[in-house]
């Protein structure tokens, strides 16, 4: 469904990602392992046409995606949910579900409000208020809602478990999983190994944006080396 | 009291034009970070458009539909100017923006002269509302009302749009986050193009709306500036109903102002300003301004190198040549290589807080002007003679920077820019007003230097030794610990704070310092043409020294001096022509879009890449 070809991504000068290739199936969960700095939220942007690759090739569906404006790439049917939320403080959590809403699209879950506030109770809640107004995990909450909105047909999250309180990294898991029985496809990056093994199946490993593993976690469960050698500080 | 009420409904009137120019300009600013200095364009575009078509639609019915078609003409114009002008360079600094919209204003300019003429135009008055209505014995005009009830409906409508559509939605998130309102699916090069239709448009229907009580001519786009800008800036950037509130201070501020205190009434405007700002440096309901938000951060610095052997060489083999014009050039010759030194100077100051200090001011003419107002005043006042005055032109420059940028250093970016303008034309204000003092209009004359130096040969070496050595000043200091600090406090506060810079004092300083400097400009100046005018304190010559370090390369340290060079040869040469501006305008834009690194930057980049051609790779 998602392939990139050996891309290489700069930001400015530093050269970032280099010939960096994956591939992610049709409904199959997968995650991007690696430290801090290893590139896994270059490789969304790049994913995403936010940071256009220099070399190499994206593809979504089976068309080039590669150099394309963001916001067709999302039109398509790729949701993005960034690392640093992201949300529109100054808006109303109604509104920031405005934003990313999009027409329903063939072959992906059409997500409506009811169905959003079902999953995330709080957000229902809150709904008046502003984004600056809610707690960290909540806005974590929105802006997976509000990607939703558009009803992707894969989604990349970057990070999700990052900076929330313990007790919202399960519902965040629990989350992740029912998008996973809805059939959606979801590339999602993670420094937090326990984490990434509750809600994926298979594993992509990087180091200095380059691939170092791909494989299941049971795979890799069993290579303590490989773990030891990219993903423990 | 029946006065009262009628000059209370007067100002409540004339805000409303006021309301609507500014809060396009504010909405503008705040979806695509660009501050529209053409929008005193557009105004004045509404106002002429309004004109020709009431010529067309006779009776009430046509008046409001010629209102209506202006908006929606001048709102075209906008796109046109965003797809044609802004679109390219909506990656590009702020600054490249801002001159890039300067080009526009002087296309416009002679656009409106060749379709409408020189001569000021009356406007019609509305049909149906022509008379007065008397309360408690005063007359107010009956279209002051109509106004009155109009402007809120406007406002109400804008709110509407803004807060309850999903365009409105749009429109504010993309305010907030461009690069994510993108990711999520929207596709913002038309919500821009959009927004600069409404923005425009806005601004067209104010400059039509007011053509009852006003009328259209060439001046209104400079003239309303400075009022929009007071206005977005007392209101907050972005927000509507400080627009509205601003809008309406000032114009009723300005209403009383007229009756009791008229020598004051440009002055009045700016010190409420001030005020405003000293208390909310953000405006009343503005929030402050993050630099390099999401998807805006610039392109990294690259550090100044002091000049190599032979470009010292050729530097002093170009002043040896200068130096022997006397002995060969014309006294034309002489004459014209005295303004550009003169212009050199004053850009190179300016280029010194801008490139160097990363301080966008919009007001440098405040102390070009009035280092050259310093120098003439006390020269026409006292028996002081020409040589001391001429000293203490940058002295008197100098304590007005002081001033001036205590009050606008605390605030950064577009704030900092607005405020700079505003003190400038506070300035200008003040000799303008005060007559008695200043001359006024008609300038101050007969400021000739003394004896000995009263001949063209001998002020063009005072000019070239004083004008260089300023020039090479500014360079020393750049290279000087002080301009390290400098660049530093420019390239990274926080990181510059954290070594123990003060960034604020530093850059005080180097406003105070490049004020200074363009006060040594001024002196000169003014004895080299013996006459001062207001219009050296004028938005236009802030102007003309941004365009100059623009065109000459902000990243570049010779670049105020080589664009200084070169605008005022080009404008030596355009000026002949009729429509010089249009001319010069397009000139401006095509830099922008074309060879955006400026003069030096571009030469640099060709010598660079050439130089890559003939030493292959790996052998540096």
């Amino acid at each position: 469904m998602l392939e990139l070809t050996a891309i290489n991504s700069f930001y400015g000068k530093a050269h970032v990602l280099n010939d960096l290739s994956l591939s992610v199936e049709r409904s199959e969960v997968v995650s991007l392992l690696g430290r801090n700095g290893a590139g896994k939220s270059t490789t969304m942007k790049s994913i995403m046409q936010i940071v256009t690759p220099k070399t190499g090739k994206v593809t979504f569906l089976g068309e080039d995606i590669t150099g394309m404006p963001s916001h067709r790439v999302a039109k398509m049917g790729l949701g993005y949910v960034p690392e640093d939320r992201r949300i529109f403080t100054d808006l109303t959590v109604l509104e920031n579900l405005e934003v990313g809403r999009q027409p329903s699209r063939e072959g992906a879950v059409t997500w409506t409000l009811d169905m959003l506030f079902d999953m995330f109770p709080n957000l229902a809640e809150r709904r008046q208020n502003r984004g600056k107004e809610l707690s960290g995990g909540e806005q974590q909450m929105l802006t997976i809602a509000r990607t939703l909105m558009g009803n992707p047909r894969l989604i990349l999250l970057d990070e999700p478990s990052e900076g929330i309180a313990p007790l919202l990294v399960e519902q965040m898991a629990n989350v992740i999983l029912q998008l996973k029985e809805e059939g959606l496809t979801v590339l999602i990056s993670e420094q937090n190994l326990h984490f990434a093994q509750i809600v994926a199946v298979k594993a992509v490993i990087i180091e200095s944006g380059t691939g170092k593993y791909v494989g299941s976690f049971d795979d890799l469960n069993a290579k303590p080396e490989i773990r030891d050698a990219y993903l423990t500080v | 009291m029946g006065l009262f009420i009628a000059q209370l409904l007067t100002g409540l009137a004339n805000a409303g034009a006021l309301f609507m120019v500014a809060s396009g300009l504010s909405l503008i600013f705040g979806v695509t970070r660009i501050v529209n200095f053409a929008h005193g364009s557009f105004y004045m575009l509404g106002a002429f458009v309004g004109y020709s078509l009431l010529q067309i639609l006779p009776g009430m019915v046509g008046f409001w539909v010629a209102m209506l078609l202006a908006a929606i003409v001048v709102g075209v114009i906008g796109v046109v100017v965003e797809l044609l002008v802004l679109r390219p360079i909506y990656r590009a600094p702020e600054l490249f923006q801002l001159v890039a919209t300067f080009g526009v204003i002087l296309v416009i300019q002679d656009l409106a002269l060749m379709i409408w003429g020189a001569e000021d135009m009356l406007g019609p008055r509305a049909p149906g509302l022509k008379g007065v209505i008397r309360i408690m014995g005063e007359p107010v005009p009956t279209y002051d009302i109509a106004l009155i009830v109009i402007t809120p409906f406007v406002a109400l409508a804008l709110w509407y749009l803004i807060t309850k559509t999903r365009v409105g939605i749009l429109v504010r998130a993309a305010t907030q986050d461009r690069e994510m309102v993108s990711a999520l699916g929207v596709n913002q090069t038309w919500l821009f193009t959009g927004v600069f239709f409404l923005g425009a448009a806005l601004a067209g229907l104010g400059g039509a709306i007011q053509l009852p009580k006003g009328g259209a001519d060439l001046m209104m786009d400079f003239n309303i500036l400075a009022s929009i800008f007071v206005v977005v800036v007392i209101g907050g950037m972005g927000s509507l109903p400080g627009a509205y509130l601003a809008a309406v201070l000032i114009s009723v501020l300005n209403v009383f102002g007229v009756t009791y205190i008229p020598q004051s009434t440009l002055v009045l405007m700016f010190v409420v300003m001030a005020v405003v700002l000293m208390i909310r440096p953000y405006g009343l309901f503005g929030r402050e301004e993050v630099a390099g938000e999401h998807g805006q951060v610039g392109e990294v610095e690259r550090p100044f190198k002091p000049a190599g052997l032979n470009a010292r060489l050729m530097v002093a083999a170009f002043l040896f040549v200068l130096a022997l014009v006397p002995f060969y050039g014309s006294t034309f010759s002489m004459v014209l290589i005295t303004d550009v030194v003169i212009f050199c100077l004053f850009a190179a100051s300016l280029h010194f807080i801008l490139g160097v200090g990363g301080l966008v001011s919009f007001g440098h003419a405040a102390f070009f002007g009035g280092g050259a107002y310093v120098a003439a005043l006390i020269v026409t006042y006292s028996e002081t003679p020409m040589e001391f005055a001429l000293m203490l032109a940058p002295v008197g420059a100098a304590m007005a920077a002081v001033i001036i940028g205590w009050l606008c250093i605390r605030l950064t970016g577009v704030y900092f820019a607005m405020l700079t303008m505003a003190f400038a034309q506070l300035l200008w204000s003040l000799v303008y007003q005060w007559g008695a003092f200043t001359g006024g209009d008609d300038g101050l004359v007969n400021i000739w230097p003394s004896d000995w130096l009263n001949d063209t040969t001998v002020y063009y070496y005072l000019t070239l030794i004083v004008g260089v050595g300023g020039i090479l000043l500014l360079r020393h200091a750049a290279h000087s610990p002080f301009g390290y600090g400098l660049r530093a406090a420019r390239d990274s506060a926080r990181q510059a704070e954290a070594m123990g810079i003060h960034t604020k004092r530093v850059q005080w300083a180097a406003f105070t310092f490049a004020g200074a400097m363009a006060g040594v400009a001024g002196g000169l100046f003014v004895f080299s043409k013996g006459s001062i005018f207001p219009s050296e304190l004028e938005i236009a010559r802030s102007f003309d020294a941004l365009i100059v370090v623009f065109l000459g390369g902000v990243k570049t340290l010779s670049g105020g001096v080589v664009g200084g060079a070169a605008l005022e040869t080009v404008k030596d040469f355009l000026t002949r022509f009729e429509y010089w501006r249009m001319a010069l305008g397009l000139l401006i834009i095509g830099v922008v879009i074309l060879a955006p690194e400026g003069i030096v930057g571009s030469l640099r980049k060709a010598r660079e890449s050439f130089g890559r051609i003939n030493r292959p790779e790996g052998e540096v």
